[in-house]
C-alpha cells in the first residue's frame, strides 16, 4: 500500500551502503518523515559514508557531518543559530550510531536532553563500531561476536531509551526500520513537539550481524516479534506506549539466524528469554501505570 | 564611557559590543567572569544573543561551530584545560572557515594543578589554524576581540584573543568601552559566502580525496597569510575610528637599541617600566612585543630587529625538550634573513610567578654579559656562575 511519505525523498540514489543494509533503509524513512524543511548533522558512522564523497552528495536536505562526540552538540548549535534569526521552523535533526551515541557523543547527548534543546536525535544502532570494521560498543549486546570480542560481548547493552526517558525528555521512541510506518510516525510525531526528541532506529547489518544480505527485513521483524527489542514511545519520562504487539516468538528465532549469535548453546537462550521476558513485563507495567492514572 | 573593569568584563564588553547572535560557554577559573557577565547581561534581557550553557567546553566549541555554518556570529571564552578540550574542534573551525572568536585565559596546564598565567595552553594550539593575539592590558582585551570579529570574518578563520590569568583576567584598569553605534558602523553583521541553508541544500565537510584535502589545506594557509595584511588594516581602522591601534608588534624605544627584548602579552608592558628605567642610565635598550602569534608577523619582525645586536627573548611557556615557544619562532623567522644576531632564550614566569622589572633588568645585564647565546633555554637568572658570567 503506497504511503503518503513514499513521494518525499529526501536521499539521491546512490549511496554507498553494503548491500542489504538496515541503517540506510532507516534513514531513508527518518528523512522522508522529516520533510524538506530540516538541517541534518551527520558524525563519523556508516551514515559518514551514505553521505557521499565530495563533491558528490546523497543528502537532499543541508547536513554537516561534524566531529565524532558532537552529534547533539551541534545539531543544538544549530537550533540555537535558527532560533537566533527567528526561525522555530526548521527542524534540526542529529543522526549518529551507537559508538556515537551510547559511548563517545553520550556526554553531549545528556547536556542536550538535559537544557531540552529543539532538535532530533536519531540513533541508528547496528550494535557495533560497524563503519571502522565491527568493535563492540557499549550497544552491542550481550554474548554478541564482535571482533573486539571474539568469544562474545561479556557486559549488557546500554538502554538508551530508558536513559533518554530518565531525562525526562518530551519525546523518546525505539523504533526499527522494518517497521517503516510506525518509524515515520515516530519521527512526524517528534516534528510536532518542541524540545528534545530521541528516537533509537534499530538497525540490523548483514555485515556484522553475519547473515544474508536478502534477510534484513526478516532479522528486524523477528527482534521486535520475540519481544527482543520492543517498539514503544516515552513521553516526558513517565508517559509508556507500546506502538507494536508483539508475536512472543522465542528469542532462538531472531538470534540464532545471525552468524554473530551462532556460538550460543541452549543454556544462553534460556537465560536471554528469561530476560526479555522479565523487560517486557516490566515494559508492560509501565505502560499500564499509566494507564490507570 | 570610561568604565573601571577587569581584563575578563573588559572583553566581555568587547563580545558584547560585536553582537553575537549565539553564544556557549561552560565555567572554567580565571575565565569564568566572562560567562557570568554574560549571563547577567543574558539575565537583564540585553546581551542579545542566545547564551547556550553547556555541558563542556568540546560541547561549547562544537555548538559554535555549527552555529556559525548557518551564517550567525559566534563567540565563547574558555582557558587551559577546556582549551585543551576544544583541541581536535580547533582543526575543524579553521578548516570548515567559520569565524568564531573565542577569549582564552591563558592558565597553566595539569599536572599538577594550577591556575595561574602560563602560554602553553595556547601556544599549544598553535598548529589548528586559528589566529593568535596576546594582548597586554585591560583596553587591549576588548578592541582585540571586536578587532578579531572583523578581521575573522574577512579572511573566513577563527581567532583567539589570549589574555593572562589574573594579570589580567582580575586586574583592574580604567577601560574605555566605545559606543555601540560606532561599533556597529566598525563591524557590519556577518555574511558568510555558504550556509546551512534549506533553500539552497548543500553538504559541508565531507569525505574528500588526499589532493583535495592538500588542495583545502593550502587554502587555510593562504587565508592566514592574507590575515597578515587583514589584521593591519583592521587595526588601522581602528585607530581612525576609535583613536586606539595596536600594530601586530608594539616597538618600544627601538632607536638605536642594541639590546632587544622580545617579549608577548603583559610581560611586555612591565618590561617598558625597566627600559625606561635603563634608558635613563644610558643604555641602549629597546623591546618588541608580539601582539599577533598566528600569523607570524616574520617580515616585521626582521624589520623591527635588523639593527639589534642582541635579542633577549622572555618566554612565559615552554615546550619541554626544546626552549620557549615565542624564542624558537622568532630564530626561525630571524635564520632566513638576518645571521649572527645572538638570540638568548628566557623561559621565566612559569606557573604565574612573577616577572618584575628586576627580572627584566637582570635578563638584559645576562643578555649584555654573554657572548654566545646557549643553546638550552636559561631558566635561571639567579645563578651567574652557572650561566658563565
Amino acid at each position: 500500500m503506497p504511503s503518503e511519505y513514499d513521494t518525499r525523498d529526501n536521499l539521491y540514489p546512490g549511496h554507498m551502503a553494503c548491500a542489504g543494509c538496515g541503517e540506510v533503509l532507516g534513514l531513508k524513512l527518518v528523512l522522508q518523515a522529516v520533510e524538506r524543511k530540516a538541517i541534518s548533522v551527520v558524525v563519523p558512522s556508516c551514515l559518514g559514508i551514505m553521505l557521499g564523497p565530495f563533491p558528490h552528495a546523497t543528502f537532499k536536505i543541508p547536513v554537516f557531518h561534524g566531529a565524532f562526540e558532537t552529534a547533539a552538540s551541534s545539531a543544538a548549535g544549530i537550533s540555537n543559530a535558527l532560533l537566533a534569526q527567528g526561525d522555530d521552523e526548521t527542524a534540526v535533526i542529529a543522526l549518529a550510531g551507537d559508538g556515537g551515541t551510547t559511548d563517545i557523543g553520550f556526554q553531549a547527548l545528556s547536556g542536550a536532553a538535559d537544557r531540552n534543546e529543539n532538535i532530533i536525535y536519531c540513533c541508528f544502532d547496528n550494535e557495533a563500531y560497524m563503519n571502522t570494521g565491527i568493535q563492540s560498543s557499549s550497544s552491542t549486546p550481550q554474548l554478541a561476536w564482535t571482533a573486539t570480542t571474539p568469544l562474545g560481548k561479556p557486559l549488557k547493552k546500554k538502554n538508551m531509551v530508558e536513559i533518554m526517558g530518565a531525562h525526562e525528555v518530551p519525546y523518546c521512541a525505539s523504533a526499527c526500520a522494518c517497521f517503516p510506518d510506525d518509524l515515520r510516525r515516530k519521527v512526524t510525531e517528534a516534528r510536532k513537539i518542541r524540545g528534545m526528541k530521541y528516537i533509537h532506529v534499530l538497525s540490523p547489518c548483514p555485515t556484522g550481524w553475519r547473515y544474508p544480505e536478502s534477510l534484513t527485513a526478516n532479522i528486524g521483524r523477528l527482534a521486535v516479534e520475540t519481544k527482543y527489542y520492543p517498539l514503544y514511545e516515552i513521553r516526558n519520562g513517565q508517559e509508556y506506549t507500546i506502538t507494536h504487539q508483539p508475536k512472543n516468538l522465542p528469542v532462538g528465532d531472531y538470534l540464532l539466524a545471525q552468524g554473530r549469535f551462532k556460538h550460543l548453546v541452549q543454556r544462553d537462550l534460556d537465560t536471554i528469554q528469561e530476560q526479555v521476558d522479565k523487560n517486557w513485563d516490566e515494559l508492560t507495567k509501565r505502560e499500564s501505570r499509566n494507564r490507570s492514572e | 564611557m570610561r568604565m573601571f573593569l577587569t581584563g575578563n568584563h573588559a572583553a566581555a564588553y568587547g563580545a558584547r559590543l560585536a553582537r553575537p547572535q549565539v553564544i556557549a560557554a561552560y565555567p572554567i577559573t580565571p575565565q569564568s567572569p566572562i560567562y557570568e557577565k554574560l549571563s547577567e547581561w543574558d539575565g537583564q534581557g540585553v546581551l542579545g544573543a542566545r547564551m547556550m550553557r553547556v555541558e563542556s567546553e568540546h560541547s561549547a566549541m562544537a555548538a559554535c561551530i555549527s552555529a556559525s555554518l548557518t551564517g550567525v556570529r559566534t563567540f565563547t571564552a574558555t582557558a587551559s584545560q577546556g582549551l585543551a578540550l576544544m583541541h581536535e574542534l580547533l582543526h575543524f573551525a579553521s578548516g570548515m572557515r567559520v569565524p568564531i572568536v573565542l577569549v582564552n585565559v591563558n592558565r597553566s596546564m595539569a599536572g599538577p594543578w594550577s591556575f595561574w598565567s602560563e602560554q602553553t595552553d595556547s601556544l599549544s594550539q598553535r598548529d589548528t589554524g586559528w589566529l593568535q593575539f596576546y594582548v597586554a592590558d585591560n583596553q587591549e582585551a576588548l578592541d582585540t576581540v571586536i578587532q578579531a570579529f572583523k578581521i575573522s570574518e574577512t579572511v573566513l578563520l577563527p581567532t583567539i584573543v589570549v589574555l593572562e590569568a589574573f594579570y589580567i583576567s582580575h586586574f583592574m584598569e580604567p577601560v574605555e568601552v566605545p559606543d555601540q553605534r560606532l561599533i556597529d558602523e566598525f563591524l557590519p553583521p556577518f555574511e558568510p559566502p555558504f550556509k546551512l541553508d534549506t533553500d539552497n541544500p548543500a553538504s559541508f565537510c565531507q569525505v574528500v580525496s588526499q589532493s583535495q584535502y592538500a588542495e583545502f589545506r593550502i587554502q587555510r594557509h593562504m587565508a592566514m597569510e592574507d590575515a597578515l595584511e587583514v589584521a593591519e588594516v583592521v587595526d588601522r581602522e581602528y585607530r581612525e575610528r576609535f583613536g586606539r591601534g595596536y600594530g601586530l608588534l608594539e616597538c618600544y624605544r627601538l632607536e638605536d637599541a642594541d639590546t632587544v627584548l622580545v617579549t608577548a602579552a603583559t610581560i611586555g608592558s612591565t618590561a617598558r617600566v625597566t627600559i625606561d628605567a635603563l634608558r635613563e642610565e644610558g643604555r641602549k635598550v629597546g623591546m618588541v612585543r608580539i601582539r599577533l602569534f598566528r600569523p607570524f608577523p616574520k617580515a616585521k619582525l626582521i624589520e623591527a630587529l635588523n639593527h639589534a645586536k642582541k635579542i633577549a627573548v622572555i618566554d612565559r611557556n615552554l615546550s619541554p625538550g626544546q626552549e620557549g615557544v615565542f624564542c624558537e619562532e622568532l630564530k626561525s623567522a630571524l635564520y632566513s634573513r638576518i645571521n649572527g644576531i645572538p638570540v638568548f632564550g628566557f623561559v621565566l614566569g612559569l606557573g604565574g610567578t612573577n616577572v618584575s622589572p628586576l627580572h627584566i633588568r637582570k635578563v638584559f645585564d645576562i643578555a649584555e654579559k654573554m657572548n654566545d647565546a646557549p643553546l638550552k633555554p636559561i631558566v635561571n637568572i639567579e645563578d651567574e656562575d652557572a650561566l658563565g658570567i
